[in-house]
């Protein structure tokens, strides 16, 4: 895979990855590009598309648009359920995802993902070592509460 | 606000929420900066920051970034929070580091120092963590700098399972980013990891493996057996023997899909043993295709014709079992008629391929009816673009009238990003399969007149082509071209077309009342303001010819010759050309008129430029569909150099009769100079290139290259500019062409070391004929031969 974006019906990118090297200006042009060919398709048509010498397999999930970029040899019908794959994913930590769970966990996005691939390739197939994975993660974060965590809230 | 998760950052979530409700980009972007300016001030604030606010920051500031603002700070203290014992505050770390730093920063080096203890760390959560890092970064210098380490982690035998599956894909990014890191002492532990019990690990490795087979098919030839004893425990297994690994049903969908995929990349296995193996685990994979569905649900449907599609991408790639072959097509044959979109532009993807396949070309011929109803009711543009490509795939002599008359009807109405290509495509068609040429030329003529924008300058020079070598078909091309003219609204390149057939051909038709020569005359003039400077041009040489042909109507034609409009029209090349035609017209005689303008002579037989075009733009559509075949000898004598060291070739002329075969000598290591300082040789063949076009001696007076030169200029197959250019960029390339014209060419591919270099040349023949009495020899010229030994 070369990248994955995710990106809401009004255009805006709520998550993106990137597992090959461009230079910032690079991946805002790719970005627009992509988000206003996708946003363009009709609901009935088929999820893959080819750009560029790129094949791109995208889904809508409630309001928000998965988008993929895989290379030609790259499987598209498998690429639509790593898409769904994430989603589950997401959808059993955060109980039930929405978009504002994404936005304002971002960082956590970024984290599940990683644990499910990693250099743009399938890592981790099994639902519950990710997730095992990502709990795991979160009671190190609770260990490590500091003071500056109370002050924040105002306590203590 | 909505509750963050954990104990996440709260003055994160506070922020973000400000952000959401700003009403205005204006309001958004004061919001920003304030927050901006506040985190520059802490951070070079004297009060040293703890951990926690430092994470916190880092975090807000990447949320800045990934909104679409740029972030000028804020590097060096994400590279502090690496240093950080603890976890979440080296997660904000390297996560901003991902994102945010380029590989050319100077920080990089301080960032894989920090990667590196990591790494040696003994925790296994650093270890992922930095590992994360390292596969998502992928610099060239992290390549370099953990070339070791990284492998040796993958085999280690203290190393835990989830951390070998992200250390194995890890590598797999470094590999791509430098592809020369040495793996060798690696080989068969990483082959081993195929039969990892962990699947996690399995899956990874495969991905790993499949990169490193391609590089090295024969040092990796040991993971093929394993693949296959894998993939086909995976697919006979139930459904409930893999647990987690198993997706809606479907076995361990992701891994069988690599594996299927990494036995792409090798012949079927020569082992009878692995090889029966092999054909039961695709066809027990196609067998269940056909078992009804274990589940409503479109994600198991997806899965496991995932699986099944890659399992047919094998069996076309391996092309030897014909049971299997038909088999598929079959499959996919129901697939095109599936009620789900995305199944039937996958079927139709795969058939191309099969369609290619000897074994299954039968089978997918039997699926025309479908395609053509599916060309015409689809709704979906791009599943139309793939009917097409079909259809051209599957064309042969006994479809394809009836495929190119469909491909010309969806033509009238197709999306215009598509109609150059189907353009190219239908005019290779009709030319590769006419029987009849009178319906190549139809054909060719609807394409103008359909989609007379599209069509390229290519294809009607072909037609040109093929009209002037054909005596049978020119009275015909003539009488249509001239029809055809009639319409009221008639494309430009039809006018190009027609002006020049009848130029060479309108006497064919001159007989006739309504075709006489000044009814001609007077039709290709009524187009003639309408038409840009190069058609004109093109018309005028029409003119001279019709003088010629004509002489009944030398007047009228003199006079337009002689109009205002031409002789000082701005553009020079018209100007000249009514002028000089005028001249040659009241000039010369009956005579030299006659030789000067004599017909055509046919063109020499060569690969179609279409051809080269539609390779140009779609290569992966043109595979065995080439017009004529080339044949590659390899043979590699030397080159001839001569003793000013320039490159000359000294080829005899090709004969059909011949039978002697070419030397069929290796030679291997021989040294030439690609001496930087003589220039390419002229390097004219024996060839007859359509240089000369006049059919005879040109009297004075005329400029160089009359007109009619602009249609033969056939550019991609013909010769390349003098093998000067060719030949001065060995400089600094090892490898390429040296030379080319349209009967031969000369690669080159060297290799030096130290004192010591092997210069490989390789000739290929780009006719249909066979060379005889091809000789090479090789000469060291001057200076040079005290200076070179060769062998």
């Amino acid at each position: 895979m070369q990248f994955m974006l995710l990106f809401s019906r009004q255009g805006k990118l709520r998550l993106q990855k990137w597992f090959v090297a461009h230079t910032d200006k690079v991946k805002k042009k790719i970005t627009r590009e992509l988000v206003t060919l996708v946003l363009g398709r009709k609901p009935k048509m088929c999820s893959f598309l080819e750009w560029k010498d790129l094949k791109v397999v995208y889904k809508r999930y409630a309001s928000l648009y998965f988008c993929c970029a895989i290379e030609p040899e790259d499987n598209e019908l498998l690429t639509l359920e790593i898409i769904h794959r994430y989603v589950e994913l997401l959808d059993k930590y955060f109980g039930s995802v929405c978009e504002l769970d994404i936005i304002f966990n971002f960082e956590k996005a970024y984290f599940m993902l990683d644990e499910f691939l990693l250099g743009g390739e399938v890592q981790e197939t099994s639902k519950k070592n990710v997730l095992k994975a990502i709990a795991a993660q979160d009671l190190l974060q609770e260990e490590e509460t500091p003071q500056g965590f109370f002050d924040d809230h105002g306590l203590g | 606000m909505p509750a963050v998760k954990g104990d996440g950052m709260r003055g994160l979530a506070v922020f973000i929420s400000d952000i959401r409700n700003c009403k205005s980009k204006e309001a958004e972007i004061k919001r920003i900066n304030k927050e901006l300016a506040n985190i520059r001030s802490k951070f070079k604030g004297d009060k040293t920051l703890d951990g926690y606010q430092k994470k916190k920051y880092v975090c807000k500031l990447l949320f800045i970034f990934l909104l679409g603002h740029d972030i000028d700070f804020g590097h060096m203290e994400a590279v502090n929070l690496l240093s950080s014992n603890k976890y979440t505050e080296k997660q904000i770390g390297y996560l901003f580091i991902s994102v945010l730093i380029s590989a050319s920063s100077d920080l990089m080096k301080l960032v894989i120092q920090c990667i590196r203890n990591d790494l040696v760390s003994r925790n296994p959560i650093h270890i992922t963590l930095a590992l994360q890092c390292v596969a998502n970064i992928g610099s060239r210098e992290m390549a370099e700098s953990l070339s070791i380490d990284i492998p040796s982690l993958l085999v280690s035998g203290d190393t835990i399972d989830s951390v070998k599956q992200s250390a194995a894909l890890t590598l797999l990014r470094l590999l791509r980013t430098a592809p020369e890191l040495q793996m060798g002492e690696w080989t068969s532990r990483i082959i081993h990891l195929l039969n990892d019990q962990h699947m996690g690990v399995v899956t990874s490795a495969a991905s790993l493996i499949e990169a490193l087979v391609k590089k090295n098919p024969e040092e990796y030839k040991g993971c093929v057996s394993l693949a296959v004893s894998r993939l086909s425990r995976i697919v006979t297994s139930s459904y409930t023997d893999l647990q987690d690994y198993t997706y809606y049903f479907v076995p361990a969908p992701w891994l069988s899909v690599k594996l299927l995929r990494l036995l792409q990349n090798y012949p079927p296995p020569e082992d009878p043993s692995v090889r029966t193996r092999l054909t039961e685990c695709l066809e027990t994979i196609l067998n269940k295709a056909q078992e009804p569905p274990k589940s409503k649900k479109v994600q198991h449907s997806n899965a496991k014709n995932a699986v099944l599609f890659e399992a047919i991408n094998l069996i076309i790639h391996m092309d030897s079992d014909p049971n299997l072959l038909v088999r598929a097509c079959n499959q996919l044959g129901q697939f095109l008629q599936h009620k789900e979109t995305n199944l039937r532009y996958l079927a139709l993807e795969s058939m191309c391929l099969l369609a290619t396949s000897e074994f299954s070309h039968e089978a997918v011929k039997k699926h025309q009816d479908t395609v053509i109803t599916a060309l015409k009711t689809e709704r979906d543009v791009s599943v139309r673009q793939r009917a097409v490509d079909l259809l051209y795939a599957m064309c042969d002599r006994t479809n394809a009238e009836e495929i190119v008359g469909e491909m010309l009807e969806y033509l009238e109405t197709a999306d215009y990003s598509i109609r150059e290509e189907m353009v190219l495509k239908v005019a290779i068609l009709a030319e590769k399969y006419a029987v009849d040429y009178t319906w190549y030329v139809d054909v060719i003529l609807n394409l103008i007149r359909i989609a007379g924008d599209y069509v390229s300058e290519e294809v009607w020079y072909r037609v040109i082509q093929i009209v002037i070598n054909r005596d049978d078909v020119q009275g015909y091309a003539a009488k249509t071209v001239f029809e055809a003219l009639q319409a009221p609204a008639c494309h430009e390149n039809m006018v190009k077309v027609g002006g020049y057939i009848l130029g060479e051909f309108g006497n064919l038709i001159a007989g006739d009342p309504r075709s006489s020569p000044i009814v001609q005359f007077q039709l290709l003039h009524s187009k003639y303001h309408l038409c840009s400077p190069s058609t004109r041009g093109l018309l005028l040489s029409t003119y001279i010819k019709f003088i010629n042909l004509f002489p009944e109507i030398k007047p009228q034609i003199q006079e337009i010759l002689g109009s205002k409009n031409n002789m000082r029209n701005p553009d020079v090349e018209l100007q000249q050309r009514s002028i000089e035609y005028l001249q040659l017209s009241s000039k010369a005689t009956a005579d030299v008129l006659a030789t000067v303008l004599e017909e055509m002579p046919p063109f020499p037989e060569r690969e179609s430029s279409i051809l080269a075009k539609l390779k140009k733009k779609k290569p992966s559509s043109v595979a065995e569909t080439a017009i004529e075949t080339t044949k590659e000898h390899k043979a590699m004598p030397a080159a001839q150099i001569n003793s000013d060291g320039q490159p000359t070739l000294q080829i005899s002329s090709p004969s059909s009769a011949g039978s002697a075969d070419l030397l069929g000598l290796d030679i291997g290591g021989m040294s030439a100079p690609v001496d930087s300082s003589s220039s390419g040789g002229g390097g004219q063949s024996a060839s007859d290139l359509l240089v000369d076009i006049l059919g005879g001696p040109v009297p004075g007076g005329i400029g160089g290259g009359v007109g009619v030169g602009t249609t033969n200029g056939l550019d991609s197959s013909g010769l390349t500019v003098g093998a000067e250019e060719n030949f001065l960029k060995f400089i600094t390339k090892l490898n390429g062409v040296l030379y080319e014209n349209d009967l031969l060419q000369i690669g080159v591919k060297a290799e030096y070391r130290q004192n010591l270099g092997r210069v490989g040349l390789f000739y290929g023949n780009k006719t249909s004929f066979q060379f005889t009495q091809f000789t090479t020899s090789i000469s060291c010229p001057g200076q040079l031969s005290t200076h070179i030994l060769y062998k």
